[in-house]
């Protein structure tokens, strides 16, 4: 307790109300000469975040067709979006695909960190070759996995028959595209969530293995009680890291599939795109891209307070 | 090609023309009239399509500042991106280039109804500024529906089309003791004659894609002697005829077609016609090139080139194309102008065929016997390009939404492919578009 009275009794002294309190300070700046540090920062995030926002918002209230005329049309465009089967379809293809991008590779890239946090042989090396799709370019990805997919050109059919399964039709069938991408996503990203994952394994203490070995404890049950639980919290931000990543995909799908066959992996993203810039229908495509907004803030919400709960309470002492 | 860039004069220029004005029958066009140097120090800027098209004019293009004196600052964008860019640039009032590359297919109403292309009616009618050989009637019917508004004003200058034709394994016809197909009936039996999953041998390939689909089937419902939207704007889309069309597309593309192919866009069809399994292709002619290259195509040699067959009702072939126009909002009109029409002469017209990068709009460049000696491509090629133009017609309907067009029918018919049911698919279909274009035509 000694050691802790120093700092907090600074903090103390520090805590605005005391030092508002406090007599004014001979030579203190007014607070008129904080502006000017401040009005930089106010603009920057005022005409790149607040401007575009506001201005989004606006079109969206409009019926605004790129090189004919603009007329306020209310919520209009918020009306149509509810009954606009193509969007709504894109909305379920997104949450699917945002689901399995973040789930497959959260489980194999804990069970990646987890081998790459035993002592393997050549542990540095395959570490170093295991992270090498994550720095490749999306869309160069994208075209190597188009070649690769192919029905009846594509390495992976020629694999499967190496082993008596039939061809499959990959992205090029509704029924399969949106796995098929979704194991693109997951070979490109596994990667990183084994970093993030290997970072909160190398942070657990080894008494509560050593504990557990003293009371008999298996395995499984040291990983079920003691390891998942203390990595939670690396899961969560790898967790939220993915969801956003997912939600925002668009190059890999635009350059393999370009949301087909047919819409059958349109996402919200995609579809955006196709009305704001194809169909340079700007008040519908902003009122798309307000709901997706939304969409992605509740999403980010729920990931955040999720995240409060998985923090180490009792390891730190109450955070 | 590169000695003559190197080269190139007025002098030069003129005496090429001369050449190849002589060759279709000796008259002399009076083109030393036209005043190339008017603009001799202006400066231009030139907005085109990342295509073959565009590797040409700008690789000539100082062939075109030596002529005038005009300096030219060009750049070129890929397709889609380009199409955006030209779009928010015009939108803005003040684009940064006077010379615009256009997709007629996709942008000729939009760009008709925003007046964003100057009126070059008067141009060329002026000797000054144009050459006596660029006449009206030097260009096909397709291109000239293209180029013009409905008020008859010359908007652009039609530089490449793209008819729609058939690519054909003259091989596996010939094991199976076949010929080429007259008819539809005859496509459809040929096809299926070919297939042979077992051998991973296929009668037919056509894009499947959604929005790079409806080009096949517009080819098909051009032979049922119907137009997707007749001439006073009404969707035909849902017509017995273009029942039919998709009825004949649903059974080419899943009992003929390779698996997959509901994904397919040109660039998989390619590759699968390439290795040699695959009877028919229907597309456009621009894609030959890769077909007689040995060290891409395993079918060097084998390939026919055939006209699309005749339909129930008429034999037509879908017709594409890109135009060449100058902005409304350009302040050098006339020089820009004067690119335009160096980018369509004959000239460049002989080189962009001779280099397989497209074909030009004007007959008297695809029937000159000495430009056509050059052609990289068999004369099999050629011919069915000459006999496309001679039974072309608009494959897609001139509408502003014409994107949604593709998107919205492209879906319906990915869903055939399904399985879906062809007059329910294209009744929805043209139930959603219908709005659409009521709309873009009241903005």
């Amino acid at each position: 307790m000694a050691m802790q009275d120093g700092p907090i009794a600074a903090i103390v002294e520090q805590h605005p109300k005391n030092v508002a309190e406090a007599a004014p300070v001979a030579g203190a700046r007014p607070r008129s000469t904080y502006w000017p540090f401040v009005i930089p920062a106010v603009a920057v995030v005022g005409s790149v975040i607040v401007f575009p926002w506001g201005f989004t918002v606006w079109m969206s209230l409009h019926e605004w067709t790129v090189g004919g005329a603009r007329r306020f049309s209310g919520l209009s465009n918020y009306a149509r979006l509810a009954s606009d089967e193509r969007f709504i379809a894109s909305v379920g293809h997104t949450l699917v695909y945002t689901f399995l991008a973040v789930v497959l590779p959260l489980i194999f890239g804990t069970l990646a960190a987890l081998i790459f946090n035993a002592r393997v042989p050549f542990r540095g090396v395959l570490r170093g070759l295991f992270v090498m799709p994550m720095m490749a370019t999306p869309v160069a990805i994208a075209l190597v996995w188009t070649m690769m997919f192919h029905p009846q050109l594509g390495v992976l059919n020629y694999l499967l028959s190496l082993i008596g399964i039939p061809p499959q039709s990959w992205v090029f069938n509704p029924a399969t595209v949106i796995p098929s991408l979704v194991l693109v996503e997951t070979w490109q990203w596994t990667p990183l969530v084994m970093l993030i994952v290997l970072g909160g394994l190398a942070a657990i203490p080894t008494e509560p293995y050593e504990s557990a070995a003293i009371d008999g404890a298996n395995a499984f049950q040291r990983f079920r009680y003691i390891t998942l639980p203390m990595v939670a919290p690396f899961l969560m931000v790898a967790v939220i890291i993915r969801t956003i990543d997912a939600l925002k995909s668009f190059d890999i799908i635009y350059a393999i599939t370009q949301g087909g066959p047919g819409t059958a992996s349109e996402t919200i993203n995609l579809y955006l795109y196709s009305v704001a810039f194809a169909y340079y229908d700007v008040g519908y495509g902003s009122a798309i891209a307000v709901v997706f907004f939304v969409l992605v803030i509740a999403l980010s919400l729920l990931m955040l307070h999720l995240r409060q709960r998985t923090k180490w309470i009792d390891v730190q002492g109450g955070a | 090609m590169s000695e003559t860039a190197r080269s190139f004069t007025r002098r030069t220029f003129l005496a090429t023309t001369a050449a190849a004005a002589c060759s279709l029958g000796g008259t002399l066009p009076a083109f030393a009239e036209v005043n190339w140097k008017k603009y001799a120090g202006t400066k231009i800027g030139v907005n085109l399509i990342k295509s073959p098209r565009g590797e040409v004019l700008q690789k000539y293009e100082k062939e075109f500042t030596d002529l005038t004196g005009i300096q030219v600052s060009s750049e070129q964008t890929p397709e889609q991106q380009q199409r955006q860019k030209a779009v928010i640039e015009l939108n803005s009032g003040s684009p940064s280039f006077d010379v615009v590359h256009i997709s007629y297919h996709v942008q000729k109403r939009q760009f008709e109804k925003a007046n964003w292309l100057a009126d070059i009616s008067g141009f060329m009618k002026n000797p000054e500024l144009t050459d006596p050989t660029l006449t009206e009637s030097d260009f096909s019917q397709a291109g000239l529906l293209y180029a013009k508004n409905p008020q008859g004003q010359m908007l652009s200058l039609p530089f490449s089309v793209d008819y729609w034709m058939v690519y054909w394994n003259k091989d596996l016809f010939a094991k199976k003791g076949l010929s080429y197909p007259q008819t539809f009936d005859e496509m459809v039996k040929a096809a299926e004659a070919l297939t042979d999953s077992k051998e991973g041998t296929y009668g037919f390939v056509a894009r499947g894609l959604k929005n790079a689909n409806v080009p096949v089937w517009t080819s098909f419902l051009l032979g049922y002697g119907v137009d997707p939207v007749d001439a006073n704007g009404n969707l035909m889309t849902d017509t017995p005829e273009a029942i039919e069309a998709a009825r004949l597309y649903q059974r080419l593309l899943t009992k003929s077609a390779p698996q997959g192919v509901a994904g397919f866009n040109w660039s998989e069809c390619q590759s699968a016609f390439l290795q040699g399994k695959i009877g028919l292709w229907l597309d456009g002619v621009g894609f030959a090139p890769p077909l007689e290259d040995p060290e891409k195509s395993r079918v060097v040699g084998k390939v026919g080139y055939g006209v699309m067959p005749r339909g129930p009702k008429a034999q037509a072939s879908a017709t594409f194309g890109d135009g060449i126009g100058v902005t409304a909002a350009s302040k050098n009109k006339e020089a820009a102008f004067l690119y335009c029409q160096w980018a369509i002469s004959k000239l460049m017209g002989a080189r962009l065929l001779q280099a397989g990068g497209g074909v030009p709009f004007r007959p008297s460049i695809l029937n000159d016997q000495d430009v056509r000696k050059g052609v990289k491509m068999p004369p099999a090629w050629i011919d069915a390009v000459v006999e496309s133009g001679k039974i072309s017609k608009l494959g897609l309907p001139v509408v502003q939404p014409v994107t949604e067009f593709r998107d919205i029918m492209g879906i319906a018919l990915t869903n055939l492919i399904s399985g879906g049911d062809p007059a329910a698919e294209l009744k929805k279909a043209t139930e959603q578009f219908k709005p659409i274009l009521e709309r873009s035509e009241k903005a």
